[in-house]
């Protein structure tokens, strides 16, 4: 990484950029321990709330806290306002592009996308072909993952269409800094966060099959060892509907019901947080016990809602995401307001030249790897793991594509005992059904390690309070 | 409700139920043993309660003799054992954990809590646990999470599930207690005897019964008025009839279609235990009456798992 990158809170001769004055005047101000004191406060708040997530590969039924950093992470509103258009734009767009592809698929006849990345990917359902859902929409809920380079440049890393989680955390941390710092909340005018299950369940609602009145939405959840679990209890919670496993579901006659104790009731609108693979033992992995026998069929029938719609995955696969800002031009005749970071695909036997030669340099995911699994980043990585790798891309070159190592921006992180920068990214999450919306801000996610650029929880990221200032 | 909501709800109120009930047992025994020459005494009764509670076989695998330490640490502290008061905690915050959607977060906190607090408790355990100070955590716990579900729950059938969780438990317990002393409330050949003073506290403190004896008779402590006490009397919170009376009023609460037959037992026992008087008991004999108590505590609790929780089919 030659530049340098782009410190949120700090102008490069050290003063506080405008939207941060006020917080740094107020975090000078601070005594010494406060800080440490408040930050012990919290970690024990989360865990008598059980505010935890469990880690996979370590022992069973482990639970750890996702760490929370208490110096928040600030946007001035024409910053947000900026970022809000171009994250609706895109998710409309790739909204268009999964109906076109499980309908005329104009996108491939056009040639913009090769069919075959498109067909033959193991995202796509062909299940799916044909079949209609309530608004067109299949992204109901979309976390779009932002960075933002050296030049202080906001860009897309990531698509995340399928089950996107950190919601919770973006809503305990708000709760979190509020109980710690209320002091922070009347100096700032912080755009509230809390509503976003109100707007989620009416958004789920809207989605309901036609003639429908009053739906009842339910949450699918694989079950209290998921990772996510905590999120799939609290966001049930929120909502007041119920927290379903695939064992209370049961269809009968192309309809969906849930086992209660007054007898069987009518399910209208599944909001699953289990993929695609584990839904319907009848269609896909026939070993799932987390999901429903004949829940497709029921689907396809109209009969009951999923959100987010099967299949959508189609959409936010590596491979597929360097042309959404193509999809964008194509469905809406617009160009993209945040673009992408500048990806190749080693498909190309060029790119896989190119990147080939300049290992060292690049960072390298698998297509289909998520949370930070399955990923090189070249200046970090010791030469006898980039060699792993190059015989890796060597033998199958279509699995991995590249980016250039970005400089991620900064954020003062609380470490140790001192403030110090620590490389953070966002996810925004845009919600669709009547309209498409996005609760200011997102979830902040921060790499707390010195240097380190994953900020993946799975691999020791924290989060941070995301605020959208108003004035 | 989903079932499988209730029947984790159901099983949670017993889990700390169960909890508090083994942390009486063994306070009362604690305390037996501080006295002077408790000894004989003391081991006949921990022999029978382990038996009473089928707890026996599991500790005698572990150790050789009962030692009342060594049955105070198993019963209290050992992770190993599901039927210990923390293994008790543990399955009830499991249980909670899997419904916290369900809970009110009071009360999914205090659970947690309870049991992070435990769980360091074992991790860090000294050599000669402080058992006195354990049990009375427990049942302090106990008292919190009873008082969290009642002043912050919703009385709709969540609360209902709950409830009956909490007063099936405790009807077994008590009648499981009552049997594991049945040889001193039955009168002997000498009515009049002076009953043992060890064996009268262990069982009334184990039931919270010490007080409210005094209160409710003001005269000296006999066996007939001990047994009318934990089975007959209605304002006596631990009795069996006081438990039916509050399982039955739960149960017609969250009543469905399928559950009019489970209703009509658990009136049946509570109807039972309302109208008949000691002496009928004792004419039949107090174990025959314990024994056939706890089989339709049992039978009540299939019932209720086939009606509510555990559905078969979807059919």
């Amino acid at each position: 990484m030659g530049s340098k990158p782009y410190n949120e809170m700090t102008l490069s001769d050290g003063a506080a950029r405008a939207h941060y004055m006020r917080y740094s005047q107020w975090l000078t101000d601070q005594p010494a321990d406060r800080l440490a004191q408040k930050r012990a406060e919290a970690d024990a708040l989360f865990h008598r709330v059980g505010i935890t997530f469990a880690v996979y590969g370590q022992e069973e039924g482990t639970e750890r806290l996702i760490p929370f950093d208490i110096v928040p992470r600030v946007l001035p509103l024409e910053e947000w306002i900026r970022l809000e258009g171009g994250l609706k734009q895109r998710v409309r767009a790739l909204n268009a592009f999964i109906h076109d592809i499980y309908h005329d698929q104009q996108i491939l006849k056009a040639g913009i996308i090769p069919a075959e990345q498109v067909l033959c990917n193991s995202q796509y359902r062909p299940e799916m072909q044909g079949v209609d859902v309530p608004g067109g929409i299949y992204a109901h809920i979309a976390g779009i993952d932002i960075v933002r380079d050296d030049a202080g440049e906001f860009l897309v890393l990531e698509d995340n269409l399928r089950v996107p989680s950190g919601v919770s955390y973006m809503l305990e941390n708000r709760k979190m800094m509020m109980r710690l710092f209320p002091e922070l909340f009347s100096g700032h005018r912080v755009a509230p966060v809390d509503h976003y299950p109100d707007v989620l369940l009416d958004n789920l609602r809207s989605v309901a099959p036609t003639g429908v009145a009053d739906p009842t939405v339910v949450l699918l959840t694989a079950g209290a060892h998921n990772s996510a679990y905590f999120e799939h209890a609290f966001l049930a919670q929120q909502m007041g509907i119920e927290l379903v496993e695939g064992q209370d579901l049961f269809v009968r006659d192309e309809a969906v019901f849930m086992r209660t104790t007054q007898g069987p009731q009518r399910v209208d609108v599944i909001y699953r947080r289990i993929d695609d693979d584990f839904l319907d033992p009848l269609v896909f992995r026939p070993d799932s016990m987390l999901g429903v026998p004949g829940l497709l069929t029921a689907y396809r029938a109209g009969h009951v809602n999923i959100a987010n719609a099967i299949g959508t995955g189609v959409a936010d696969d590596k491979s597929i995401y360097p042309y959404v800002p193509e999809m964008i031009r194509f469905y809406l005749g617009q160009s993209p307001i945040i673009g992408n970071v500048h990806t190749w695909l080693l498909r190309r036997k060029e790119d896989e030249d190119y990147v080939l030669a300049h290992l060292p340099e690049l960072v390298v995911k698998e297509v289909h790897g998520a949370g930070g699994y399955g990923m090189l980043i070249g200046p970090a990585a010791s030469k006898a793991e980039i060699d792993r790798f190059r015989k890796q891309i060597i033998a199958m070159p279509e699995r991995y594509i590249a980016q250039p190592t970005l400089a991620l921006s900064t954020c003062p992180t609380f470490a140790d005992r001192n403030l110090a920068p620590r490389h953070i990214d966002l996810r925004p999450f845009v919600l669709s059904g009547r309209d498409v919306t996005i609760v200011p801000g997102g979830l902040t996610r921060v790499a707390l390690r010195e240097g380190s650029l994953v900020v993946n929880s799975s691999q020791g990221g924290g989060t941070k309070d995301t605020w959208v200032l108003e004035t | 409700m989903l079932s499988r909501t209730a029947d984790h709800l159901f099983w949670m109120s017993r889990y700390i139920e169960r909890a508090e009930s083994l942390a009486r047992l063994v306070d009362a025994h604690y305390r037996m043993s501080l006295l002077p020459h408790s000894g004989e005494n003391l081991s006949q009764s921990l022999s029978s309660t382990m038996t009473a509670l089928h707890m026996e076989d599991a500790y005698l695998k572990k150790y050789e003799t009962i030692e009342p330490r060594t049955v105070f640490e198993f019963v209290s502290l050992d992770r190993d054992y599901s039927g210990s008061i923390v293994s008790c905690l543990r399955a009830a915050r499991e249980n909670a954990r899997a419904v916290r959607g369900s809970l009110t977060s009071e009360l999914w906190e205090t659970l947690n809590s309870t049991w992070l607090e435990a769980r360091s408790l074992v991790a860090n355990l000294s050599p000669s646990p402080d058992i006195g100070h354990f049990v009375e955590w427990v049942k302090e716990r106990s008292h919190l999470t009873r008082g969290v579900t009642i002043g912050t729950m919703m009385r709709d059938e969540a609360f209902h599930f709950t409830r009956i969780g909490t007063f099936l438990e405790r009807a077994d317990s008590t009648a499981r207690i009552l049997s594991a002393h049945q040889s001193d409330l039955v009168p002997g050949a000498d009515a009049s005897a002076v009953p043992d003073p060890y064996q009268w506290s262990v069982l009334l403190r184990a039931l919270s019964a010490f007080e409210v004896y005094r209160r409710a008779f003001r005269d000296v402590i006999t066996p007939l008025r001990v047994a009318q006490l934990l089975i007959l009397r209605d304002d006596m919170p631990r009795s069996l009839l006081r438990c039916c009376k509050e399982v039955y009023a739960n149960l017609r609460a969250v009543s469905n279609d399928q559950s009019s037959e489970t209703e009509r037992r658990a009136g049946e026992m509570h109807a039972m235990l309302h109208f008949t008087r000691m002496e009928e008991i004792t004419a039949g004999g107090l174990p025959r009456f314990l024994e056939q108590f706890l089989a339709r505590v049992r039978d009540l609790g299939d019932r209720i798992a086939t009606d509510f929780l555990l559905p078969a089919a979807e059919v």
